[in-house]
């Protein structure tokens, strides 16, 4: 289990605790956070859970994937800690991660 | 899991006062009518078109109505991570029950509607219950083909399109080694996939010349199939069927050729056949699904329809069709409630599919029915290439395998109805980037 806070784009905070195992972007659904869409459901397929990970877990969330790195590439105002937060699965070690939503999906 | 699936239920139950709901007398002593829609087909559409109503503020009441019994789900794992295991049922919900609570939205599970009263406005469904709508959307997908050959109604035979169908065929393969798949398009070949990772013996029948014979060129259905080989299914093309064989329960697929293949299960992917009834019934349009607009409305401006079960014109591609895709869900499902909420757009999408089967992921951006030229990106040796199809110049549409970036730029040059030079797409060391305007 981790607590997770998710940021939307107007300020708004959600802290919850999310069951290790699933993803960020399921933690965020599950939790009824706005502003992840996840249209594919987490298949790394639409680039539409963009998320900005706070830079003091960008290291505990790991690198991109290459898949997940060429989505990105084509999503809007990407940054260096610009992740896909359907790949990013949930473990004790992530408690206390900070996520800031882009202005759009997509 | 049942139990949670049953508190749904209670929760569905307590607020089934709140349909149609009249609200209180305003000051004046006249009664305010609340605007209805009802939505039939608790999918991915039908889901899409209730969150999109509330996102825009509709503020009337939104029903979906859901012949299965399960809250809205995602459908694509059903023939991959949720058969193989890999992702349980808990993983497959799109929005939790506390979802519908908060937005206001009432999911009926279990509910059928058995006719349409267009001139009353209302729905009848199979408890003799009437519900009147003010706007009615229909979602109702569609059913996995059956195919009239003798011995498909037999124990062991099984098709894929459902959770409960999913959850019967997993089962059923818990005490099975050998499955024959009839059919080799998406959900036969992902199958095949997921029962390989399961290790049975698969054996995939297709009457084509070519798996995925519907939609994909022809280079990468051969690859697709070369695939499948190496990883040990028996995968026959060119091999229709003539019955599925037992008595007691199913043991195998005669072959028209006389050949009999032996199976302990048989599952039927010969694609989807549109629920059109109810619509047809009331008077509706329908060919091959229930013909809409570009705001998903039908012939009655009351009526939208919208996902699988939709026909409809796409401008882009000058022809008309129904796109079975997670995207047209969505997508339509947000024309129509645009439309509802008096703000409609041209719903004139490029159409975008993936399928994962092993370690592959394909990527699909657009048509490739009409292209002219095939231009290859990669290597299909190293498993990392990208098919894109171009007419008269433009293009119309890339197959992608574990290849995104070429998958993302080609969805956006479609949009932007750009002509690529050939010589420097085929060329993987021009970055994809460079192409887009």
């Amino acid at each position: 289990m981790a607590k997770i806070t998710y940021i939307e784009h107007d300020g708004t905070e959600h802290t919850v605790d999310v069951d290790n195992g699933i993803t960020v972007m399921e933690g965020a659904i599950r939790n009824l956070v706005p502003g992840i869409d996840a249209d594919c459901g987490g298949a790394c397929a639409c680039a539409t859970c963009h998320v900005y990970v706070d830079e003091a877990f960008k290291d505990k969330t790991g690198e991109r994937t290459s898949m997940e790195d060429s989505m990105l590439d084509f999503a809007s105002d990407v940054r260096d800690n610009s992740r896909l937060s359907c790949q990013i699965k949930v473990s004790d070690a992530l408690d206390g991660l900070v996520v800031r939503l882009p202005e759009e999906q997509g | 899991m049942w139990g949670k699936r049953r508190g749904v239920l209670a929760f569905n139950r307590l607020h089934l006062g709140a349909i149609c709901w009249v609200k209180p007398a305003a000051s004046d002593g006249a009664q305010t009518h609340v605007s209805h829609t009802l939505i039939i087909g608790a999918g991915q559409a039908g889901l899409s078109a209730a969150a999109e109503l509330r996102k825009r503020k509709y503020e009337g009441a939104i029903t979906v109505l859901g012949a299965e019994d399960a809250l809205p789900y995602q459908r694509p794992p059903l023939s991959k991570a949720y058969l193989s295991g890999e992702l349980p049922l808990d993983r497959l919900w799109l929005k939790p029950p506390a979802w519908y609570e908060k937005a206001e939205v009432e999911v009926r599970t279990r509910t059928r509607v058995t006719a349409l009263d267009r001139s009353a406005s209302e729905v009848i469904t199979s408890d003799g219950d009437r519900m009147a709508y003010d706007k009615l959307i229909l979602a109702t997908g569609g059913e996995a083909r059956r195919i009239p050959i003798p011995g498909a109604d037999l124990p062991g035979v099984f098709v894929l399109r459902n959770l409960s169908e999913a959850d019967a065929l997993s089962e059923a393969l818990k005490t099975a080694g050998r499955l024959a798949i009839i059919g080799a398009g998406y959900i036969g070949l992902e199958v095949a996939a997921s029962a390989r990772k399961r290790g049975h013996d698969v054996t995939v029948l297709e009457a084509a010349d070519r798996p995925m014979a519907r939609t994909a060129s022809p280079l990468l259905s051969g690859w697709f199939g070369a695939i499948h080989r190496g990883y040990g299914v028996d995968l026959r093309v060119s091999t229709p069927v003539e019955s599925i064989t037992g008595t007691e329960r199913a043991t195998g697929v005669m072959l028209s050729d006389g050949e009999h293949v032996e199976a302990d299960l048989v599952l039927v992917a010969a694609g989807l056949v549109p629920s059109t009834g109810l619509a047809e019934a009331a008077g509706l349009a329908c060919d091959d699904g229930i013909l809409v607009d570009r705001h998903a409305r039908t012939e009655d401006e009351q009526i939208y329809a919208i996902g699988d079960v939709a026909r409809f014109e796409l401008a882009r591609y000058g022809r008309s069709l129904r796109l079975e895709s997670v995207q047209n869900a969505i997508e339509q499902g947000k024309a129509a409630a645009a439309s509802i909420c008096g703000a409609p757009f041209d719903y004139d999408p490029v159409p975008w599919f993936w399928s994962d089967q092993y370690e592959l992921k394909l990527q699909i951006a657009g048509l490739i029915d009409g292209a002219d030229t095939m231009v290859r990106r990669g290597d299909p040796e190293e498993g990392k290439f990208a098919l894109f199809h171009l007419k008269d110049g433009r293009l119309v549409a890339c197959e992608a395998v574990n290849s995104a970036p070429e998958y993302m730029a080609a969805q956006r040059m479609i949009a932007q109805n750009i002509s690529p030079d050939p010589e420097r797409l085929r060329d993987s060391g021009v970055a994809m980037r460079e192409f887009l305007s």
